[in-house]
């Protein structure tokens, strides 16, 4: 593994937005006052007049961006998931959410390998609080180049876009010739007819490894990327729990209202099979190295096997 | 236009309002009326480029209603206009009516932004100004706010960015009427002096003594067009209620509606204020 490179998906987020400024005028970035971390600085070094920074008041910056897509612009507002999904909730649901306007979310800081800052800053929670605005798109890219193509649909589409970043450095996984990014339509990376593991954002490089290590138990798993939460792909999702009759849902969220809940929510009606939904479980989180965290609260690849294992 | 055209428009706004809550049931009457005045100036008088049979307009100046369970008054004045049917308006808060309890720009033709939670049309309208900015497009962003209103954090917040954006193309007017619905402003929790407030956040500020006076409305806007390099804020002293006399000066009819009879005694004290006035 040492040779596989690695980047954060809040740097690809950082470049993918230079690249399409140098394509288009109306985009503009919003800041709140965390450029380095978010990785918007990058485009505030290229395009300094299109970058907003807007100072330590997220309700505001959103209600700005609303403002801004109002007129025409394509604003990406962009702070950490707790605080762009957590603290301004409301500014989404109601100045971007309800009038559906065209603005994209850029929420880095994710979950729980932000890692040392602790429980007060990782949100687990914002799947959940952004899925269930109608009319919202939600997006977890699980790495680099899945987050790149990510923000440029988003750019594409119209309409208000959540996008889900990570702090930490992942492997990429979808550096192969076809890979295709669209909105709305899940991947299987691997095919198998025993179980189904549904995986999001950086979750899904640890369940291509739990199914690796259930093949050699005589496991065959099969592995869907589900990028997009909002629109769901509830086709794949389906077909797939038809065929092999179980289905675990992996990510870095609550396994309250994220991913699980949404599979959960389309399984339910159509193809009732027993869920395990692997996550964080209903706790906070706490200070540590994101290796370190995402080992003890059994995310990583041993984790996330260990917890199907015990449930099959 | 004249002031008397301007009250004679006023005074049928006024009607309106009373007319679009009693058929509703429900509504905000109080600072709807009070703000009559300050929609009739800005639909007949300030905004520039609009047009009612193009409510879209990309050069139009715009307005949003932060204030926005004001809804009535907007609708109101936005029917005075042409942008859509008079008789619409007993609609309000109808089922399946484009005139919801609160504004949405997706269903009303002439409505810039939906709102109603307080605080946040007063930051769009920040960023409206902005996109004015940074596309070099020479249109104005105007908001209401209430004064209750201005006890919300995110007023501030979008104070100080407009402060440091220096946004001189925003103005932010507040109806200043004293009233909220729990009583007073000094007896819930006052965010006054206003005026200060908004100087410090580096706002040119004008105080009206009178905001249902269009001299005086007229000066302040006129004063206010005059101003580069920093955003400008209108504090109009209003009375809540205005030209109903048992509204005025009522936190009782904030969100309150008249019954048929209390209906009727509205629209014939409105009915002689229009006579009165077409006598002039």
């Amino acid at each position: 593994m040492s040779e596989v490179k690695k980047i954060a998906t809040r740097e690809s987020y950082g470049n993918a937005l230079v690249e399409l400024g140098k394509k288009h005028d109306d985009l503009v970035v919003l800041d709140a006052d965390l450029a380095g971390a978010t990785k918007t600085g990058i485009f505030r070094k290229a395009f300094p007049e299109r970058h907003i920074d807007c100072g330590i008041a997220e309700g505001n910056m959103m209600a700005v961006a609303a403002g801004l897509a109002a007129a025409g612009m394509v604003p990406f507002a962009s702070s950490f998931a707790m605080f762009a999904a957590g603290r301004a909730y409301e500014q989404v649901r109601n100045s971007i959410g309800y009038p559906h306007l065209n603005v994209k979310i850029g929420a880095t800081h994710a979950g729980i390998s932000v890692g040392e800052d602790g429980a007060s800053h990782q949100c687990l929670e914002d799947i959940a609080l952004m899925r269930v605005i109608p009319g919202m798109t939600v997006i977890v890219p699980s790495d680099d180049i899945e987050a790149r193509a990510a923000v440029e649909a988003a750019y594409a589409y119209k309409g208000p876009v959540y996008l889900r970043f990570g702090r930490l450095a992942v492997p990429v996984i979808n550096d192969r010739p076809d890979y295709r990014f669209e909105i709305g339509k899940g991947i299987t990376l691997r095919e198998g007819k025993d179980l189904t593991i549904v995986a999001t954002g950086l979750e899904v490089q640890p369940a291509l490894e739990a199914a690796r290590k259930l093949e050699a138990d005589g496991v065959d798993a099969e592995v869907i990327n589900i990028h997009t939460i909002k629109p769901l792909d509830e086709a794949l999702i389906l077909a797939s729990a038809n065929k092999t009759g179980r289905v675990v849902t992996v990510e870095e969220h609550s396994v309250i209202g994220g991913l699980g809940g949404a599979v959960c929510e389309a399984l339910s009606a159509k193809a009732p099979v027993p869920v395990l939904r692997i996550g964080v479980n209903d706790v906070f989180g706490e200070s540590g190295p994101a290796a370190e965290l995402l080992h003890k609260y059994r995310l990583d690849g041993e984790g996330v096997y260990g917890q199907i294992r015990a449930w099959i | 236009m004249e002031n008397l055209e301007l009250q004679k428009i006023a005074n049928e706004v006024r009607k309106d309002i009373v007319t679009a809550v009693h058929s509703a049931k429900s509504g905000h009457p109080g600072g709807s009326l009070g703000a009559a005045d300050i929609f009739t100036y800005l639909y007949f008088e300030e905004l520039k480029n609009i047009d009612p049979h193009d409510p879209k307009k990309p050069d139009r100046d715009r307005f949003v209603l932060s204030k926005g369970h004001c809804a009535p008054g907007l609708y109101s004045v936005l029917a005075e206009r042409g942008y859509f049917p008079k008789e619409d308006l007993v609609t309000l808060r109808h089922v399946g009516s484009y005139l919801q309890g609160h504004p949405n720009m997706n269903d009303t033709p002439g409505v810039d932004m939906s709102t109603g939670s307080l605080g946040q049309g007063v930051s769009v309208a920040c960023g409206m100004a902005l996109a004015a900015k940074l596309s070099g497009e020479g249109y104005h962003v105007y908001t209401l706010l209430g004064d209750g209103e201005c006890e919300e954090g995110e007023v501030w917040e979008a104070a100080m960015f407009a402060g440091d954006k220096k946004l001189d193309n925003l103005t932010v007017i507040v109806d200043y009427n004293n009233l909220q619905i729990d009583g007073t402003l000094e007896e819930v929790n006052s965010p006054l002096p206003l005026d200060q407030k908004f100087a410090s956040f580096r706002f040119h500020v004008i105080s009206v003594a009178d905001g249902n006076d269009f001299d005086q409305l007229r000066a302040a806007f006129r004063e206010a067009a005059g101003i580069k390099g920093m955003p400008t804020a209108i504090i109009c002293r209003t009375v809540k209620g205005k030209g109903v006399s048992y509204m005025e000066n009522s936190c009782g009819w904030h969100g309150k509606a008249p019954n048929d009879e209390e209906y009727a005694e509205a629209m014939e004290e409105l009915k002689k204020a229009g006579e009165a006035l077409c006598q002039k």
